[in-house]
């Protein structure tokens, strides 16, 4: 009959209709189930892979749960324990990157010799294109995937190159975004740490208690403290720019890792760090220049 | 072995034209005498040398009587900074590439080298092989390689004031600064090189001499077009044919493309597609690139399905390079290959239906089941289109924990679910029959003369399929079937989408429960690849039809030559012949139909 396959293909489209508004007449809670909830009405959710009808993530109120293996923009790792960045500055991200979107800088000492950190690590986030091969090629587990995709700024420059400030993040954070993998490399880490404690045992037992470094806490933490210090870090990176806004030219070094709750004015902010970047950049080109001339 | 290898120096060194002797031994050479005047490359894909002025009567042998049906690739090589041993006492700079294949047969290709003469002309295939017109265009483009007697030889994806040939070798980029990567210029020694420093907007366009930008404009009539028929004053309307610009910025072109049609009231006179508005010279910086950075990269081409790039290339630099892939990483890659699949199925129905009206309802239910399938992606691999996954000799990552249960349930219970309910809802409309029965004809031989290939010739009642006529990676164990459609229309397009879905979930099936364990990772292609001297050409049954990589490597770091056969651009060259005689609405439906995602198209 003419017009059959129209009726039937209506009657798709009611059958989704009707299995839409079952869902939703469930109740609101219902759709909430598993969920992650932030400050105010703002949730973190997930799509039930048994969903019948179409459901519509609310952004930016609600957000989706991001697998652990997400990957964005690159973060580098600040190990709380030892106190250091884990970048030994030996540059195998900037080569493998295939945009070819990471500067690094080397530091070296009082006497111009160089030593295995960072002066200076910056990251094209525009040029980024979030492949992971510098995290795949990292032989120090110092750099990582963040999941914080929400970067949108007025301009390109130079709020999206990102400097070591903005960049690294506490290894406590990586743990909890990562937690399967953090985990898989905590137990490589363990592994060889007893293999070198017990050739160290069997030199002389005199070694043994320096060889006995507290290992680091195997962190697992729960979706709602991942969350939360998802946040942190935001707040966090707020903070630090804040901070670089108050003292331009005081030249990187340590990261900040402390908590602050403060929110960025974005006018002064991207001038501050112009004006930090182009002292940054006179100071690399100066100790380049220095490292010239002493043939080192 | 050895001989040949004798025979290909002697000849090579001579002159083609003088050279007296014919050697009986090489093939083909008692049907076209003086063809084949050597061979290329003996240790890894032999190809052989052919004399230019007996290209076209070797084709023509052996389309008609050795049943190479199918051009599959042309394209070029410059050999220009060359450093491998091979090319020794070959004087000609220029290689133009031809790769043959029988679609009745099946099995592997025929690759045909013509060393370009002096003047930079070769004759023109598109008297054999229709399927050559893009192609040619396209080398004409980027190598400026005339061809002989070709119909429309204008650039196609530069534009017409653009100075030089970009993919020659000498031809350098605005703000060029290293032949290869790594850069050392972006690396601390020297200091910073700042993209914002190097305004794009400053002496970043040159052009040829006598060219003037300003009083210079687009030849609007030209060949295909003009030539249409013309009715002037038919019947009692005075009607006169007019060139109307579909595009470039039209919602129903997929993207930045442009269809320059003639048309006659709402009659299509004429159509020629106009591209390059997404060209960045993929191949030239995949050429700059790593053999392992470009990995990434073609992710960027068919954005829909990351994973069959990544298929593609992977198998083209493992052949190369001789890099065995571990059982479960065969596995993880079909089952990721025949999930794009269906997510560039459901995607390429949504959308033809979107084309034909019924806008975003077919189109949203389709990808429902698309975004579920993203998630999983996106699980395994961190992205859900850029996926980045496959590595020379496996996969990057292992599946996650509970990630196999969820592909199970989606392939078993969801995916089935959704195409009967697609077929249901679609298939038996009216409104679909009535738009899409005969619309967009174009029979089986014409399609394949056009290089046409993937869904579109199996909808026209061709049974081809890589995987069943060559087949790589592990698509021999499995059992699938290869469903064709004999009416070669829209209708057909459509529904040989769905029943190809079907027989993917059917492999999924068998691959996930036949999954192994075991490694995921083999053989030596890390970062520091450099594959043996040689060429390859590797093609792969991609959702869109057949994607090729043709790589030449001369055992450095980085590819001497990476040329990517596309099939949504290749696939173009049906569009113009299927959509004349119809209308206006049709002809969105036919290119939506081909289903080209302009990423690839433009490269």
């Amino acid at each position: 009959m003419f017009g059959s396959g129209l009726l039937k293909g209506l009657g798709i489209t009611l059958k989704h209709a009707m299995d839409t508004f079952t869902d939703d007449r469930k109740g609101v809670p219902s759709r909430y189930v598993d969920s992650i909830k932030l400050d105010g009405q703002r949730r973190v959710m997930q799509q039930p892979i048994d969903q019948e009808g179409l459901l519509t993530i609310q952004y930016p109120e609600e957000k989706r749960l991001l697998p652990e293996r997400f990957r964005y923009i690159p973060m580098l790792i600040w190990d709380t324990a030892l106190g250091e960045d884990l970048c030994t500055a030996c540059g195998i991200c900037a080569k493998v990157c295939p945009p070819q979107c990471i500067w690094i800088v080397r530091d070296s000492d009082a006497a111009g010799k160089p030593v295995a950190r960072p002066a200076e690590f910056y990251i094209d986030a525009a040029v980024c294109m979030s492949c992971s091969f510098c995290v795949e090629f990292c032989p120090f587990d110092a750099i990582k995937m963040n999941h914080d995709y929400e970067l949108a700024v007025y301009d390109r420059y130079p709020q999206l190159v990102y400097d070591m400030e903005e960049l690294t993040v506490p290894v406590e954070y990586y743990a909890a975004l990562w937690p399967v993998q953090y985990a898989a490399e905590e137990e490589v880490r363990r592994k060889t740490k007893e293999a070198d404690r017990a050739k160290e045992e069997a030199k002389a037992l005199a070694a043994a208690d320096r060889a006995n470094v507290a290992t680091a806490e195997k962190a697992v933490r729960s979706p709602e403290e991942l969350q939360a210090l998802k946040e942190q870090a935001a707040a966090r990176a707020a903070a630090a720019k804040e901070k670089v806004g108050a003292s331009a030219g005081n030249g990187s070094g340590t990261a900040s890792v402390a908590v602050a709750t403060s929110t960025p004015s974005d006018g002064d902010d991207a001038d501050a760090k112009r004006a930090r970047l182009e002292e940054l950049k006179r100071k690399a080109a100066e100790k380049a220049k220095q490292r010239k001339d002493s043939g080192v | 072995m050895s001989e040949a290898i004798a025979v290909a120096e002697t000849v090579a060194t001579a002159p083609a034209v003088s050279a007296p002797t014919i050697d009986s031994r090489l093939p083909y050479n008692n049907a076209i005498p003086g063809a084949v005047t050597g061979k290329w490359l003996t240790e890894t894909e032999t190809a052989l040398v052919v004399a230019p002025d007996k290209l076209l009567a070797l084709l023509t042998h052996l389309r008609d009587q050795e049943g190479y049906d199918f051009l599959s690739n042309l394209t070029c090589t410059d050999y220009q900074a060359y450093k491998g041993k091979a090319r020794a006492g070959v004087a000609e700079r220029f290689d133009v590439v031809y790769h043959l294949y029988s679609t009745k047969k099946g099995g592997g290709h025929l690759s045909l080298h013509v060393r370009v003469p002096k003047n930079d002309t070769v004759p023109s295939a598109t008297g054999v092989y229709p399927g050559a017109n893009l192609q040619e265009r396209e080398v004409y483009d980027l190598y400026g390689i005339k061809f002989a007697g070709h119909p429309n030889l204008r650039r196609i994806l530069l534009w017409e004031g653009f100075n030089g040939h970009p993919m020659r070798k000498d031809w350098k980029e605005a703000y060029f600064e290293e032949e290869v990567k790594p850069f050392k210029s972006r690396h601390p020694n020297g200091g910073y090189v700042w993209h914002e420093d190097k305004l794009p907007w400053g002496k970043n366009t040159t052009y040829p001499a006598g060219w003037d930008p300003d009083s210079w404009q687009e030849p609007v009539t030209y060949v295909p077009v003009s030539q249409a028929p013309h009715h002037d004053a038919e019947g009692e309307l005075d009607t006169e044919s007019i060139v109307v610009n579909l595009g470039p910025h039209h919602p129903s072109t997929h993207g930045v493309f442009r269809m320059l049609t003639r048309i006659e009231g709402e009659t299509i006179l004429a159509l020629e597609p106009e591209m390059g508005y997404l060209h960045r010279n993929h191949e030239k910086i995949g050429e700059r690139n790593t053999w392992l950075m470009n990995m990434p990269f073609t992710d960027r081409l068919d954005y829909i399905n990351s994973m069959s790039n990544n298929f593609a290339y992977a198998l083209a630099v493992e052949k190369l390079a001789n890099i065995a892939v571990p059982e479960r990483a065969n596995y993880l890659r079909v089952i990721m290959a025949e999930l794009t699949r269906v997510v560039n199925h459901l995607w390429s129905i949504g959308f033809i239906l979107n084309d034909l009206g019924a806008l975003q309802t077919p189109a949203l239910y389709a990808i429902e089941e698309r975004e579920m399938i993203l998630d999983l992606f996106e699980e395994v691999s961190g992205a859900r289109l850029m996926c980045n996954y496959l590595r020379f000799g496996g996969v990057v990552r292992d599946l996650p924990e509970g990630w196999q249960k969820k592909a199970d349930y989606v392939v078993h219970e969801r995916l089935p679910r959704v195409l009967d309910e697609l077929d249901r809802m679609l298939s038996g409309n009216e409104i679909v029959k009535a738009r899409g029965r005969g619309v967009g004809y174009l029979p089986a031989k014409d399609l394949i003369a056009l290089s046409v290939s993937g869904p579109m010739i199996r909808a026209a009642g061709v049974a081809y399929d890589i995987r069943r006529a060559e087949p790589y990676s592990i698509y021999d164990r499995f059992d699938f079937d290869i469903p064709t459609l004999p009416n070669s229309d829209i209708y057909d397009r459509y529904y040989i989408r769905l029943l190809e879905a079907r027989e993917s979930v059917k492999i999924l099936r068998q691959a996930l429960k036949d999954l192994p364990n075991g490694e995921i990772m083999g053989g030596k292609g890390g970062y520091t690849l450099r594959p043996p001297e040689g060429e390859v050409y590797v093609r792969v049954e991609a959702p869109k039809g057949e994607l090729g990589f043709y790589l030449v490597s001369d055992a450095k770091p980085n590819p001497y030559r990476y040329h990517v056969r596309a099939p949504s651009y290749i696939n173009l060259n049906a569009l113009g012949p299927m959509s004349v005689g119809y209308k206006i609405a049709d002809a969105i439906v036919i290119l939506g139909a081909i289903d080209i995602v302009l990423g690839e198209v433009d490269r």
